[in-house]
């Protein structure tokens, strides 16, 4: 007993010198007070924008708080409302849809544009990369806007010009089917660009003479691909597809200005849930819950990239 | 391992083949091939690229027709006469100025806040030793996986009880340091070596003399790629000044532009035009730095 009490107080003691330490020299307290000034202003700026919005997130989705009114605690209510919600199960099917054909084709199709701009002797192969890049500069939401005008049948170019190649649709936008294609086409519009500068990146420090020793070996172009560009392009294509992935998650701009979720919901994502049922219903408790469930999507998201990223460096 | 019908005769063919002699004849007929290759490969680019760009061109080109020619059964590409009146009219119906004024005062501000906050923090992270650091270095990486929509509730009425709804501050201070930004610097400043600061420090320059004249202005590239990202991503932004601004007083170029199209009758030429002289300004800026864009992205793989 004795002995116990003398080892936690051993141990306690231990503590307080650690702690006590960096305060222990003036050369230290100033080495502090310097490293902590030159932090304080993003110390300052996330803890009030960052740290606290976050923490009063999570007790708002504890509340039925609807900005006019009272606000009561009502524990997990929300989480369980949610459960029960055909709405929210809805848009996260729309989330995932989105996400899950946005995503691949996203990374094949900028994997296959970084091959094909990736040859030394293409001529303006510089501006066909900068063409293909700029959609990633301008601003989605306008953007957006073009492209709904050429999914409107009353001037609509795309509708017209596949009726002429005999494709009769229907207004996209308005169709419950097909609006959901249309804003993916924007999405990958907007961001396959981006990540085949990436893949560029990436085929650029594969050594010319791996490809060089397989073409004297007689390898096939195809097998040069199999077995040289994508398994030395792996981490590449990881961090693509983890960064293409969060981003469609957190679909919204295109799809605000296209079809404002419509119709009947069918493109509306979680984010638009929350913008709706927050700003628009003013149900902020509940918007909160749904907040919480998009943080925890991305967060496995991240936690698989970081993952990733600390088993990045592979030689070969 | 799942692999096409192809594969196993592929690895075949490579595990054999390392043993055989070079043959001399391949040569023409591979020459022959790369030219042909290069002139396909050259036609599915260019097609690419015309697909990409395609619909800013058919923006562009239609800002430039009458509406009489927009609205009709066979839409062509290019305008048959020219008008600029388009123009003229979106400048005053969607208060075109007063959303360039507020979109670069946003923009700007986050970019010149977020660039000296960022860098103070990177150089205490990356330059100095202190108790602490590997905790708030962690914290700062944690905020990066964090996705900023589950703050906007809480934000909008954090804002509300400061009143500060429909201000700049309320658009920039939020955004005045950013997670990113600090890992992205404090990675260029650690490559910097030691040595290039201990003249310094002998003459007893301080942290900041040091920070200010030595690693800020070596640092130059990355500050500048930087600030590119912060300026693009805040002027391209929506959601955040939809939350902020809820009076066309306070919109920007995007979050005004997605409203007016939501709210009025549509006039098309007048919203192409508007939606043209919006990105404008970054597609010029991008034609101007285009290559060192380009290659940071590349070389630091962001965002």
């Amino acid at each position: 007993m004795q002995d116990a009490t003398a080892t936690v107080r051993a141990r306690l003691m231990t503590w307080a010198a650690r702690l006590r330490e960096p305060f222990a020299t003036k050369a230290r307290r100033r080495r502090m007070l310097t490293a902590y000034t030159f932090m304080l202003p993003s110390l300052v700026v996330l803890a009030v924008f960052m740290f606290y919005p976050l923490v009063r997130a999570a007790w708002l989705s504890l509340t039925n708080y609807a900005f006019f009114g009272s606000s009561h605690f009502i524990g997990l209510g929300n989480y369980v409302q949610l459960v029960h919600d055909p709405q929210f199960w809805g848009d996260l099917v729309n989330t995932v849809y989105y996400a899950g054909v946005t995503t691949p084709v996203s990374v094949a199709l900028a994997l296959a544009l970084a091959l094909l701009l990736n040859r030394q002797r293409l001529p303006g192969r510089g501006i066909l990369r900068a063409a293909i890049f700029v959609p990633a500069v301008v601003s989605l939401a306008v953007a957006a806007i073009p492209f709904r005008l050429m999914f409107t049948p009353s001037i609509g170019f795309a509708t017209f010009w596949l009726a002429r190649l005999g494709i009769h649709t229907s207004d996209w936008l308005t169709s419950q089917t097909l609006a959901m294609p249309a804003v993916i086409i924007v999405g990958i519009w907007k961001n396959v660009g981006f990540y085949m500068v990436i893949y560029i990146a990436g085929l650029q420090t594969i050594p010319r003479e791996f490809y060089e020793a397989a073409t004297i070996d007689g390898a096939s172009p195809w097998a040069r691909f199999r077995r040289i560009t994508l398994p030395l392009l792996s981490n590449t294509t990881m961090f693509v597809t983890i960064i293409a992935a969060i981003a469609s998650f957190q679909a919204f701009d295109q799809i605000f200005v296209m079809t404002g979720g419509g119709p009947a919901f069918s493109t509306e994502t979680l984010v638009m849930l929350i913008y709706r049922e927050g700003f628009s219903n003013f149900q902020m408790g509940y918007a909160s819950a749904i907040g919480y469930v998009l943080l925890l999507i991305i967060l496995v998201l991240s936690l698989l990239q970081m993952r990733f990223f600390n088993r990045r460096i592979v030689r070969y | 391992m799942l692999q096409s019908p192809a594969a196993p005769e592929q690895s075949r063919r490579l595990a054999v083949l390392p043993g055989l002699p070079r043959r001399a004849s391949r040569r023409p007929r591979r020459s022959f091939t790369a030219v042909f290759g290069t002139g396909w490969a050259l036609a599915v680019g260019i097609a690419a690229a015309l697909v990409v760009i395609f619909p800013l061109v058919w923006m562009l080109a239609t800002s430039l027709k009458p509406e009489a020619q927009i609205i009709t059964a066979h839409p062509g590409l290019f305008p048959t006469q020219i008008t600029w009146s388009n123009y003229a009219q979106a400048w005053t119906a969607i208060d075109f100025p007063r959303l360039l004024l507020n979109t670069t005062i946003f923009a700007g501000g986050v970019t010149v806040l977020s660039l000296t906050f960022d860098s103070l923090t990177a150089y205490a992270l990356a330059r100095l030793d202190f108790p602490g650091k590997n905790v708030m270095f962690v914290l700062i990486l944690i905020t990066l996986m964090l996705p900023f929509q589950v703050n906007l509730v809480p934000l909008f009425l954090e804002l509300t009880s400061f009143h500060w709804i429909n201000t700049y501050q309320g658009l920039i201070l939020p955004r005045a340091t950013n997670a990113f930004g600090i890992f992205f610097l404090r990675q260029f400043f650690l490559s910097i070596p030691k040595e290039v600061e201990d003249a310094a420090r002998i003459d007893g320059a301080s942290d900041f003399k040091i920070y200010r004249k030595i690693i800020l202005p070596m640092s130059f590239p990355a500050v500048l790629t930087l600030g590119l990202f912060h300026f693009m991503y805040n002027w391209n932004d929506l959601l955040w000044p939809l939350i902020v601004s809820t009076s066309s007083s306070m919109y920007t170029l995007s979050s005004g532009l997605a409203l007016f199209l939501g709210s009025h009758v549509i006039l098309y030429g007048l919203v192409m035009a508007g939606s043209v002289m919006a990105i404008v300004p970054m597609v010029v800026a991008f034609v101007l730095v285009q290559r060192r864009f380009v290659e940071s992205i590349a070389t630091s793989g962001l965002r």
